[in-house]
């Protein structure tokens, strides 16, 4: 494997990705993003200087929609799947210290 | 202990004046119920998806045209990637790699003349929602009416050099959007919002030194203290020794203190990366003329203008123009009494005057300028006098009510009938004998105090040219 | 007379002409799902009272002369990442155990204005993110040709719902061919429409620049039909194409004669499965019998496709899936300290193996130091896949190959090595990356008696190729039921 994955690193992306891994799923993240990078090395094969990256596969620009108030009030139905609310918002632990 | 100097850049965050918010076509406006604003789109159901409102686009375009920006011709929106609960996907619709605007400037009068202030690009992004602090059950409740209020984040470059010139520059920037139409740019709402980066070092170096950001500036005095506070801090650590680090920091205003909000969690990587839910804006030169087309008045051609037209001073068409509220009050007022000169003075006196009492802001004014313009002209037409126009004037700022209705129902209308004040004006000197003789004896203080007792009769509504020239009538007989 | 083994125009005709009421088609469907659920398991959530209410309203407004469609009235299923308002929707995940939407995705309402009767919503592998449906966390969905095998993936369910004829079709998604290997694992058809053609509004998003909602059906009639009432634009969705028709039914034509089609060499390499290899080549030689003009050609880059494809979807998904955090919706775990663990721990009971592995990954090549060497050059890969695709079809109409190295594996054969399991797409995947139409269709089976499908890629907007080239196709053989839908209802 040429991609060694440190310690470190899943930590970091845990943090970004907001996981929490056990010891095990840890060790096999390790493997496994590093087997998986090496795979994507190969792209690095390929010669892409020049190359626009492309985002968009269609050239379909400026979609807009017009400046005009259309949804009213749909509060009860859009929180009804909320895990806890309260005074008709969402509830979630305390944000700040 | 070595001379330093702060070198400061801004990145002012403004809330567009559109009716619905950036991608969905939930109301912005300001307040509501909480979450009564919202839909699958601005609380992040899964499966929903945005769609740009074009009025974002050309608000953002116009403020980049009077900053004299660049407009990007290809522009792109990216995702920015970071959990909080006031972001219902956890990440934010910015632009990161293809602002709509870049490599603009503002110039601002400094002490030692005109400075320009580098924009260093003019972006397009989404609100968050509020937070609310429950302090009865320890937990935050989340509301996302505020999600998805379309925002332009305007980013300066490093050019600011001291508080004030960072108050003159937003002080300028909020000017030119108002009037624009862009935004109502209200600190105390939150529609206008200043981050600021500061960084120290000694007078005549080239190198920068390591900033700080600083957030939660509600006001130009916040931003002010702040600034002061950050010099200070940044200069002891320096003259410590120690070393600035490159943070964010918040600011308190009650206890004039910032601190760190650096935590283990927030990694401050925000893996951009181009939306792929949301098409390119390509913008076309017929786009930026009709724009250009469109852009308003601004404030220094206006004052030319009132200077010219309506011949009042310049210093009274600054004061008026300072705000775009109330020179369009101005305006209005004007075109409906034709009479530049009272209009002017009624902002520049009374209103000024009010404003000041009472701590408000000239975006507060809520009177209508028919009302005004009603007033003028039920004094122009001697149905009133000036004394009385006070009082009412006070009750159309407050109220904005109709003026001729309020003289008409509380009796205010000038007394000008002749037999009816020569009747009370006779008793009034049948009643003060010593005035007529101090009159008689040449004392002219009599006769204004005569004046005085029939104005107080007359609950002040009596024409008082009418009084001096009966009551004259009465003495010489 | 086992009316669910008509297809879903068949169906169609017979409710119009009053042959089958609308409740009794809608009853068979659930009746035999009652039975053939405890094997097959192709569903999340069967809904039989909410699809007999609309059942009877279908066969109202049928009645009333409202509803005129070639598929009111109906029996169907839908793929359970996409939104119905009212109805349970999982996308197979735990962190979405008690979702129930408050809208309805546009493909959902397309499908109801022709006259759907939905019956339920079909198992996935955990949010498309699988080949194999075994990554769901409701349990595997089995294959009706042989209960030992995967159905395939991540449609599994979709697939396996109609080849076993618990329901007469149903809507699919495809990210990477996750319409087109289980319909072949399965004997059954599904197209991929261009991308923008069908409303991702309401679609759960796994890779927004490579999913599109498709149909899944007995034939190419069928699905032309249902391609027809799902297509539409949608100023909802901004990906969403106005396209300058939506007309499919008139590519239904037995003539492909002058049509040229591509044999791409690199899709019949090592790695691909003799029994598959042969099947399609003799599928193209019909094709060439029946006045195709057949020829082999280099299309390159195929091995580079799965790589960029894995960089591209997994970042999208990484972000995508940010906003399932147990605030808003879904599950959030019993205990926690403070706001972050919440996410944290919500993020990790809710989501399973493969869905951690491909945000880990995705968050990765997204971070700072790595998005230029990863993303941005996957989507420059990305852009070179387009342009090979661009030069073939300046000299075909349709390019032909298998869909999937092989068969379907068998259960629990996969997941253990995810790279293994992710080359089983390489035929599937630069389809997506380019926006292509493709479509799978049986074309015979292998020794085990598992079915094989045939792949046909169109060039943007063309699909009227391949659905002609494919009606053409299945002209030539009979449609194949597996053991489980010929036996008598239970």
């Amino acid at each position: 494997m040429s991609n060694i994955i440190t310690d470190e690193t899943i930590e970091y992306v845990s943090i970004l990705a907001k996981l929490d891994l056990s010891e095990e799923e840890r060790e096999q993240a390790k493997k496994d993003m590093g087997s998986m990078l090496d795979y994507i090395d190969k792209l690095n094969e390929l010669n892409t200087q020049g190359v626009e990256p492309m985002s968009h596969i269609f050239p379909v620009n400026n979609v807009f929609r017009e400046d005009v108030l259309e949804n009213g009030d749909d509060r009860d139905n859009l929180l009804s799947n909320a895990p806890q609310k309260k005074d008709g918002c969402y509830k979630v632990p305390k944000t700040v210290e | 202990m070595k001379q330093y100097e702060m070198v400061i850049g801004l990145e002012v965050h403004v809330e567009l004046a559109t009716k619905t918010k950036i991608f969905c076509s939930c109301t912005t406006q300001f307040g509501g119920s909480p979450n009564t604003h919202t839909c699958p789109v601005c609380t992040g159901m899964p499966g929903s998806l945005p769609v740009l409102n074009k009025q974002v686009v050309e608000y953002a375009m116009a403020v980049g045209i009077a900053t004299n920006c660049d407009i990007t011709r290809y522009s792109k929106f990216d995702r920015k990637n970071y959990f909080y609960p006031d972001n219902p996907q956890n990440y934010q619709i910015s632009q990161l790699y293809l602002p709509i605007c870049r490599n603009g400037y503002v110039e601002i009068e400094t002490q030692s003349g005109t400075k320009k202030i580098g924009i260093h690009e003019i972006h397009m992004e989404e609100d968050a929602g509020k937070l609310i602090h429950d302090e009865w059950e320890d937990c935050t409740l989340v509301d996302y009416n505020r999600s998805g209020v379309p925002l332009i984040e305007i980013v300066s470059e490093p050019d600011l050099r001291s508080a004030q010139e960072v108050i003159t520059y937003l002080e300028k920037l909020r000017l030119l959007i108002q009037y624009l139409g862009a935004s109502d740019c209200k600190l105390n709402e939150g529609s206008m919002r200043a981050d600021v980066n500061l960084s120290i070092r000694p007078v005549g170096a080239q190198e920068y030194g390591t900033r700080t950001e600083m957030k939660n500036l509600n006001s130009f005095k916040a931003i002010s203290r702040a600034i002061e506070a950050e010099k200070l801090r940044q200069i002891e650590l320096i003259e410590e020794g120690k070393t600035v680090i490159q943070e964010t920091r918040r600011w308190d205003d009650n206890k004039e203190y910032s601190y760190a909000m650096r935590s283990k969690e927030d990694a401050q990587d925000y893996r951009y990366f181009p939306d792929p839910d949301l098409a390119p804006v390509v913008v076309t030169q017929e786009w930026v003329d009709s724009i250009l087309n469109r852009q308003p008045e601004f404030r220094d051609a206006k004052i030319k203008r009132y200077i010219e037209d309506f011949k009042i001073p310049e210093y009274d068409a600054q004061i008026i123009t300072s705000s775009k509220h109330l020179a369009d009050i101005f305006e209005e007022t004007v075109e409906l009494s034709g009479q530049p000169k009272e209009a002017s003075n009624w902002i520049m006196v009374e209103t000024m005057h009010i404003l000041k009492v009472r701590e408000m802001e000239p975006e507060k004014v809520s009177f209508s300028p028919s009302n005004l313009a009603k007033l003028i002209k039920l004094i122009e037409s001697g149905k009133i006098n000036r004394t009385v126009a006070k009082e009412v004037f006070e009750v159309i700022f407050d109220k904005d009510m109709d003026p001729e209705k309020y003289v008409e129902e509380n009796g205010l209308i000038m007394e000008s009938d002749e037999g009816a004040l020569k009747e009370i004006i006779q008793k009034i000197v049948d009643a003060n004998p010593k005035s007529v003789e101090d009159f008689h004896g040449g004392k002219e203080k009599a006769l204004g105090f005569l004046v005085g007792q029939a104005m107080k009769e007359t609950k002040g509504k009596a024409n008082p040219a009418l009084i001096n020239k009966i009551l004259k009538e009465i003495l010489m007989h | 007379m086992d009316i669910m083994s008509l297809t879903a125009l068949e169906m169609g005709r017979k409710i119009k002409n009053k042959e089958i009421g609308v409740v009794e088609a809608a009853k068979a469907a659930l009746d035999r799902s009652e039975a053939l659920e405890s094997i097959v398991h192709g569903f999340v959530t069967l809904d039989g009272e909410g699809a007999i209410r609309s059942a009877q309203r279908i066969q109202k407004l049928i009645d009333e002369g409202t509803l005129t469609g070639p598929l009111a009235g109906v029996p169907m299923a839908v793929k359970d990442n996409i939104c119905t308002k009212g109805l349970l929707t999982t996308c197979s995940s735990k962190i979405l155990y008690n979702f129930v939407p408050p809208y309805s995705a546009q493909a959902v309402l397309n499908m109801e204005k022709a006259g759907a009767v939905i019956i339920g919503k079909t198992n996935m592998d955990e949010f498309a993110m699988g080949s194999t449906t075994e990554t769901s966390a409701y349990g595997v969905t089995r294959n009706p040709w042989n209960m030992d095998h995967v159905p395939g993936g991540s449609s599994g369910g979709s697939c396996a719902v109609v080849a076993s004829e618990e329901v007469s079709y149903s809507l699919g998604s495809d990210t990477g061919g996750s319409i087109r290997q289980p319909s072949s694992f399965c004997g059954v058809t599904g197209i991929k429409p261009t991308y923008g053609t069908v409303s991702r509004y309401g679609l759960i998003a796994y890779g927004s620049s490579l999913d599109q909602i498709g149909p899944v059906a007995k034939n190419v009639s069928d699905c032309t039909a249902i391609l027809e009432a799902v297509a539409s634009f949608d100023k909802k969705d901004s990906t969403s194409v106005l396209r300058e028709n939506y007309d499919f039914s008139s590519a239904l034509v037995d003539d492909v004669k002058g049509m040229k089609i591509g044999i791409p060499r690199d899709y019949f390499g090592q790695g691909l499965d003799e029994d598959v290899k042969a099947a399609v080549m003799a599928a193209a030689s019909i094709l060439e019998q029946k006045g195709a003009i057949v020829e082999e050609f280099d299309l390159s880059l195929t091995e580079y496709a799965i790589p960029a494809y894995y960089v591209i979807a997994s970042a999208e998904a990484s972000s995508n899936l940010a906003r399932f955090d147990g605030v808003k919706y879904g599950y959030r775990a019993p205990e926690f300290e403070g706001l972050h663990e919440m996410y944290k721990k919500s993020r990790s009971q809710g989501f399973g193996a493969e869905v951690k592995r491909r945000i880990m990954l995705g968050s990765f090549v997204l971070s700072s130091g790595y998005y230029d060497a990863y993303y941005l050059k996957a989507l420059r890969t990305k852009a070179l896949i387009k342009e090979a695709f661009d030069k073939a079809f300046a000299k075909y109409d349709i390019i032909l190959g298998p869909v999937a190295p092989s068969t379907a594996p068998r259960l629990g054969e996969s997941l253990t090595d995810p790279i293994k399991m992710y080359l089983g797409d390489i035929y599937t995947i630069a389809v997506n990356l380019a926006g292509l139409p493709a479509i799978s269709l049986p074309c015979g089976r292998d020794k085990k008696g598992l079915p094989i499908g045939l792949q046909l890629i169109g060039d943007c907007f063309k699909e009227n190729n391949i659905i002609r080239a494919a009606y053409s196709f299945e002209q030539t053989r009979e449609y194949e039921r597996p053991e489980i839908a010929k036996e008598e209802r239970r």
